[in-house]
């Protein structure tokens, strides 16, 4: 279970500003039930466009109605003005910190009311920026360049963190990096192209990892192998001395000799043991 | 405030009678078994009682138990051993509701030349038998079935799966964590050849656990070391925590009636009055086959970590297939294997009970908890949409 501070615990268990204002100025509405995570933000101003009332309905964790119940304590008697500045930072230190990943809940709160702002101004809600990165969470790449920069994150986890981005299968997480890349004016080397094998090398790269890798350490224990043949990916060997007929030879070829030539040769071969 | 412990599916409380019997081999019965002088013998003489009283709750011989550290030691072994005995086969079936020492040994597995099938389940979490055994072929070296599933409590037909697996020359493997000590197992003309257990999950202390494996089954050690357990692990015995997971044995076949009466009312209590007093709320799993204490409930419209984090404040502790509290962000591998709507998937609680639970704990609870899904629904925005309408 997650370490929360008191001031978390605190909100979360009495919560302030819970629920919606009918007739409210500006209404902010993030996150979804598939995410986790979701938060409908309404807030009402008075003539000098101050926010006299703000409330807050929360689907999430304990950390992400504890933001939400710190972003209301936060928003009221500002100025719109002065709301625009609060962001996902303020509603953390409020709370005296937020587990790392956990802080996409306070993400959560920023967005909810930079949403309720725009409502109020009659700001057209445009589309969702830029393309699909994330398709577990819909984050676009817009999104992802934003969050790198206001929150300086430097790793696909951190982007994790904050806005949820390669939290699920997993599968967009190279597109994740080559934003950060980007970002941070990186050039990565090209993975460089692997030669394809031919049957000759691929023996050759056999018989040498044989002799360099495998035979100095079986041989130790009194032991030995041999090359009999290599037909496609197998690889036929038979075992001598105080390897044949032991009860872990099986073991040997398997965890060892196998792994062995996996390694140095190509990930596709299987050993076969030969008897003679 | 009184803690009333409704989370026996990840951990029990060790007996008192299993810490009494634990304590004179951490004082006076220090020797290594493998001595040979008088004390050590004694230490020896323990071992194999605890042996002889495990293999009697699984009804098989002690020569077919072997000690180890933990559920998934016994379960890693038990699969290394058997594809290790066929070298040329390069194929292995589990299903995509195992626990985490199966699941995840069996994606390592797919990463490393082997080709790995994992069988669906359907919305109650039961197995898909007719895909399972379209996939038998033979280059098939071994299966991985659990009996009981952590989560939902479903019971898989492990003894009838194993029967046809069997006929195929196949190995047939069970992660028995779940179920040893809360439904009866026969194993004496079963077709299983390995059953994995846990002492934790019996009321033994954590870090033992053993390994059944059938006479005649070809084995190879995973932990190569010493001559303990006949050369089957190496490793001196953690004789304290084994001696103690004998007498939880004994004392899990004393207590298996009042599993299957006692403890399978208050849990059918709890369940029934939970869902008559909360509106959409829905069981996950098997209703019909499944362990006699456990029940997986789903609260719509709000989120599993808050159910937990505002049932601890009253002392109850139960666990939750939600995201947030796994720390990843999706739903429990389990629930979304079985396509239990999100709507209802972060909003899972899983309640398991054992036999020191009692009833006015039980009725604590029915109390209780509809008072907390309330509150937390008046929070959430689409309790109010479903609500309105
Ligand atoms: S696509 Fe990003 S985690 Fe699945």
């Amino acid at each position: 279970m997650w370490e929360y501070t008191d001031k978390v615990k605190e909100h979360f268990l009495n919560p302030r500003n819970v629920g919606v204002i009918e007739d409210a100025d500006g209404v902010g509405e993030v996150g979804s039930l598939a995410c986790g995570d979701a938060l409908k933000l309404t807030f009402k101003l008075d003539e000098n466009e101050r926010i006299k009332d703000v409330k807050f309905q929360t689907f999430g964790c304990a950390s992400a109605i504890a933001s939400s119940s710190a972003l209301t304590e936060l928003l009221k008697g500002k100025s719109l003005a002065e709301a625009e500045q609060v962001t996902n930072d303020d509603i953390a230190n409020y709370l005296g910190g937020l587990p790392r990943e956990k802080m996409h809940c306070s993400v959560m709160g920023q967005e909810a009311l930079e949403k309720a702002i725009a409502c109020y101004r009659g700001v057209p809600v445009e589309e969702k920026e830029g393309e699909i990165v994330c398709e577990c969470f819909g984050v676009t790449d817009v999104e992802i360049r934003r969050a790198l920069t206001d929150h300086h994150l430097a790793t696909v986890e951190d982007v994790t963190n904050f806005i949820k981005a390669g939290g699920g299968c997993g599968n967009c997480h190279e597109r994740i990096e080559k934003l950060i890349d980007e970002a941070l004016g990186r050039e990565r080397a090209p993975v460089p192209k692997p030669r394809k094998m031919t049957n000759i090398r691929k023996l050759r790269l056999i018989e040498e990892t044989l002799e360099r890798e495998i035979q100095p350490a079986l041989k130790k224990d009194g032991g030995d192998i041999e090359l009999v043949d290599v037909d496609g990916n197998r690889v036929l060997v038979s075992l001598r001395g105080a390897c044949s007929g032991c009860s872990a030879a099986q073991v040997t070829l398997r965890e060892f000799v196998e792994k062995k030539l996996r390694e140095f040769v190509v990930p596709e071969l299987v050993v076969e043991e030969v008897c003679e | 405030m009184k803690t009333i412990y409704l989370d026996n599916n990840a951990t029990t409380a060790v007996a008192p009678e299993v810490v009494d019997a634990m304590l004179p081999c951490l004082r006076e019965f220090y020797g290594n078994p493998s001595s040979m002088y008088g004390p050590a013998r004694q230490v020896a003489h323990r071992l194999e009682e605890a042996r002889a009283r495990v293999a009697d709750l699984l009804g098989v011989s002690p020569a077919e138990i072997i000690f180890t550290s933990c559920g998934t030691e016994s379960d890693s072994t038990a699969i290394w051993a058997a594809l290790r005995a066929n070298p040329d086969k390069r194929h292995f079936i589990t299903s995509r509701v195992e626990h985490p020492a199966v699941k995840n040994l069996g994606e390592y597995l797919s990463r490393n030349g082997y080709r790995v099938t994992f069988m669906p389940v359907d919305s109650r979490g039961r197995p898909d038998l007719d895909f399972f055994y379209d996939h038998l072929s033979d280059d098939t070296a071994l299966v991985s079935l659990m009996w009981a599933n952590n989560e939902t409590g479903t019971l898989f037909p492990v003894e009838e799966v194993a029967r046809q697996v069997k006929e195929r020359g196949i190995v047939f493997h069970t992660d028995a964590v779940q179920a040893v000590g809360k439904i009866p197992i026969r194993m004496a003309d079963s077709a299983i050849d390995m059953l994995a257990l846990s002492g934790h999950k019996l009321h033994a202390p954590k870090g033992v656990g053993a390994l059944y494996v059938r006479k005649g089954t070809k084995f190879s050690p995973f932990m190569i070391g010493g001559h303990q357990e006949s050369g089957r692990r190496g490793g001196t015995e953690n004789v304290a925590s084994v001696v103690g997971l004998g007498r939880a044995a004994a004392l899990a076949a004393d207590h298996m009636e009042a599993e299957n009466t006692r403890v399978r009312q208050l849990r059918d209590k709890l369940e029934t009055e939970l869902l008559r007093r909360i509106p959409n709320a829905m069981i996950n799993g098997d209703p019909e086959h499944r362990l006699p204490n456990t029940t997986n409930i789903s609260f719509e419209y709000i989120e599993g970590e808050s159910i937990l984090l505002m049932m601890d404040e009253l002392g109850i502790c139960a666990s939750s297939g939600s995201a947030c509290t796994s720390g990843s962000l999706e739903p429990s591998h389990v629930l979304r294997a079985m396509g239990v709507p999100f709507t209802a998937a972060h909003g899972s609680v899983r309640f398991s009970l054992s036999v020191y639970n009692t009833e006015a704990e039980i009725d604590y609870v029915i109390e209780k908890l509809p008072a907390v899904i309330a509150r937390l629904r008046d929070m959430s925005p689409f309790w109010q949409q479903v609500q309105t309408g």
